[in-house]
């Protein structure tokens, strides 16, 4: 077992856990808390994919943007009431029984289909520029119109926050 | 060399556990939460694709996603603080006016 | 990487998304300037005018001089084809009669702010892309872009404890769709290498038959876009929404966002999942059936008169369904029956909003099939309206309505499934019946209440448009099939 293996391992094991822990915790404080662990360790497998500039994307966007935003929500909104009831709803059993066909269902085609995945396979040459300079050449030439939609996406969040939480509208 | 069906797995499982938040839990916040936990299960599944084919769209649809996590979030918990103006709560099944 | 990527023509084949973005910007500080709360419609006026721009820059696009036609632009991510066009325009004008039915409401409601129109106008950019959009990740955004304007729209009433709970509902299933969505698209990515639809056409192609892991990423792709045409077993957030939204919103993403759905649903499936038209067949054949049954039954024992609208939207979605059924078997019929029952069912469903809408008027909600008692002695012109309104929506010729559904069966019949056939008749039986509820109570009850309902000239022009649209298509439909068939071609001509 080589180092990257074991460092694959490691974070999965680490990132698995902790988002089992967020869908559990009773206090959403706690959840909150686990799922930054769990996105750093994604973050991980980022820089283990050789994706440095997600990596960054993901701390400083995900972990420092994101998630602060939800643990200002949860302080915001008195949680001290929903510590105390029942965490689960009532179609937990049937949404369970779901989810583990559906887990069972894609695990295998995954474990099936994994040899498939070489009819698609491009060039296995090392890239000769810089993980962030082919993302961004990417980003602003094949790729402009989406940047240019994500704009107004961004705009229409910003608007759409404001009219919904703003005290009064005048 | 890590084979690319171990991260497919990892992304698998991610989602699956995203997917059992949203289905049984009461509190919209942690909802809203597992509802990042399948997003990055797709982003894992981007880059493992991304690496694999040696280009960067993947890479770029992922800063996509995070784009629009950062969006619906924004709104998702706007929504939840004018809700809690008006209701007081933060479970999912005592939004009950309009049948659950 | 490398050449050159986008040249003035490409920026020439958005217009009318831009002047829409610039538009709704615009309204943001115009509203800013408005100070008397009357003076406020100036926003609607806005909102017409650049509708009325992007649209006039769309038929320039279609009579093909301004571009080539099919104009492909920003590196193959963007299609403008007679296809994309056709969807545009109808969403254009679609959000134009939901301008014109607002203004009144906003008022009554007390929420009239510039934002409504700007939002709406977002969310029109969002849509025009979902329908020429070739590029998963264009796609993608433009589908979020709709999606988060509508919940936001669908929550305006703040004030409103069922608008806030509808509008929560509609985020959360919607935002777990697009999971659900999203994890489809990265598969497909896995499988091609590429977020082009053409190119995942070819390489899917290239796979063995019955592939785990392209039947994997079909199935969760069409979870993710049934939920957006609110099919059975993805339909749950539609009657509340519905119910919980401002009426005018209502109207609105009862028919625009649908349309741009079936828009992103038919790119998708057309042209990247061609190669595997058996396998979604089959799943499709399941939805269409089970969709048909639930919003027919379902909307039988409806009381609010929103709700029954949500139902028998999701009836009509099992019957645009079933046109991508006969599609699969490679009958381009198939398709032009969803185009042209698409533009009818927009026009339609609008008419019938606009006479609901009037029934929201100072201290009274309006919003019970009881409230539309005794239409008939209160105001006659209004009731024919709505009758003919409602007989379209039953598919009664000469209706448009009629044209619609004739051509999702003559599509089923071309392709030999004569038993979905006879089952969207028997449906269509059971929907007249239901449509007839809401006759019943306003030619044959006694009116409740004797406020006079809330009119506008906004509203007159609207119920003019849909109705005249909704007599002319069910009288002469020839040019309105010429254009559906046209709109189609670019699936059936590789």
């Amino acid at each position: 077992m080589t180092l990257l293996q074991i460092a694959f391992f490691f974070l999965s094991a680490l990132a698995l856990a902790s988002a089992i822990l967020v869908i559990t915790r009773r206090n959403a404080v706690h959840s909150v808390i686990w799922l930054i662990v769990t996105l750093f360790s994604v973050g991980g497998i980022f820089l283990l994919l050789h994706a440095e500039f997600l990596f960054a994307v993901q701390v400083i966007l995900y972990v420092g943007g994101i998630m602060v935003l939800f643990l200002f929500v949860v302080m915001l909104v008195n949680l001290d009431v929903a510590v105390k009831q029942a965490q689960f709803s009532r179609q937990w059993q049937l949404a369970l029984a779901t989810a583990i066909i559906l887990m069972a269902e894609l695990a295998y085609g995954i474990y099936r289909g994994h040899q498939g995945f070489t009819l698609a396979q491009t060039s296995a040459v090392p890239p000769t520029i810089g993980n962030t300079q082919a993302v961004a050449l990417a980003l602003y030439q094949d790729y402009m119109l989406p940047v240019e939609i994500a704009s107004v996406l961004l705009l229409v969040a910003m608007v759409g926050a404001v009219v919904m939480a703003k005290r009064k509208l005048e | 060399m890590i084979p690319i069906h171990w991260y497919l797995m990892l992304g698998t499982a991610l989602f699956t556990v995203g997917v059992i938040g949203v289905l049984t839990r009461r509190n919209v916040i942690v909802i809203l939460m597992s509802i990042e936990l399948i997003l990055n299960a797709v982003n894992v599944n981007l880059v493992a694709f991304s690496d694999y084919f040696r280009s960067v769209d993947g890479q770029v649809f992922v800063i996509f996603v995070i784009t629009d996590a950062a969006a619906e979030a924004a709104i998702g918990l706007a929504l939840i603080i004018a809700l809690f103006r008006n209701k007081e709560t933060v479970n999912a099944d005592e939004i009950d006016l309009l049948k659950w | 990487m490398g050449t050159t990527f986008f040249q003035r023509a490409d920026y020439v084949a958005i217009t009318p998304e831009v002047v829409l973005a610039l538009f709704g910007l615009g309204i943001l500080l115009i509203d800013f300037l408005i100070e008397e709360k009357r003076d406020k419609y100036l926003n609607a006026v806005t909102a017409l005018i650049g509708l009325a721009m992007a649209f006039v820059q769309l038929l320039r696009f279609w009579r093909g001089t301004l571009l080539p036609m099919p104009y492909s632009g920003f590196g193959g991510t963007l299609v403008l084809d007679s296809f994309a066009i056709y969807f545009q325009s109808l969403i254009v004008v679609a959000t134009a009669v939901v301008v014109l039915i607002s203004a009144k409401y906003l008022e009554i409601e007390e929420a009239h702010f510039g934002e409504y129109y700007a939002l709406l106008l977002f969310s029109a950019v969002g849509m025009m892309f979902m329908a020429s959009g070739r590029d998963l990740i264009v796609l993608f955004i433009a589908l979020e872009l709709m999606a988060l304007c509508e919940y936001v729209l669908t929550g305006f009433l703040r004030g409103d404890r069922r608008s806030n709970e509808a509008a929560m509902k509609f985020f959360l299933l919607g935002a777990f769709s697009s999971g659900l969505l999203l994890y489809g698209m990265s598969l497909l990515y896995g499988l091609s290498g590429s977020t082009n639809l053409a190119v995942i056409a070819e390489r899917l192609a290239d796979r063995p038959a019955g592939d785990p892991l392209s039947w994997m990423a079909m199935t969760t792709l069409l979870a993710g876009l049934f939920f957006k045409v609110a099919a059975v077993p993805f339909h749950q957030w539609t009657p509340d929404a519905y119910e919980g939204a401002p009426t005018s919103i209502t109207a609105f993403i009862s028919v625009a966002p649908k349309a741009a759905s079936f828009a992103i649903l038919l790119r998708i499936l057309m042209a990247g999942l061609w190669p595997m038209r058996e396998d979604w067949k089959l799943l499709t054949i399941g939805v269409a059936v089970a969709t048909m049954t639930l919003g027919n039954l379902a909307a039988i024992t409806q009381t609010n008169i929103k709700r029954f609208f949500g139902y028998s939207t999701i009836s009509h979605v099992g019957y645009l369904l079933l046109g991508l059924i006969a599609a699969a078997d490679g009958n381009p019929e198939g398709l032009t029956a969803i185009a042209i029952y698409l533009l009818v069912y927009t026009f339609m469903n609008l008419g019938a909003f606009a006479v609901i809408i009037m029934m929201r008027r100072q201290n009274l909600i309006g919003d019970e099939i009881d409230d539309l008692s005794g239409l008939m002695t209160r105001a006659p012109g209004l009731a024919i309206l709505m009758l003919i309104f409602l007989l379209s929506l039953a598919g009664i010729p000469p209706t448009a309505g009629f044209i619609g559904k004739y051509f999702i069966f003559l599509s089923l019949i071309q392709t030999q499934h004569y038993v979905l056939a006879v089952v969207a008749v028997l449906y269509a039986v059971v929907a007249l019946y239901y449509y007839f509820r809401i006759v019943v109570a306003m030619f044959m009850k006694n009116p409740l209440d004797s406020v006079p309902l809330a009119t506008s000239t906004g509203l007159s022009v609207a119920l003019g448009v849909t109705l005249t649209l909704t007599l002319v298509v069910g009288v002469y439909p020839q040019p309105f099939i010429l254009f559906a068939r046209e709109a189609v071609r670019p699936f059936f001509s590789f």
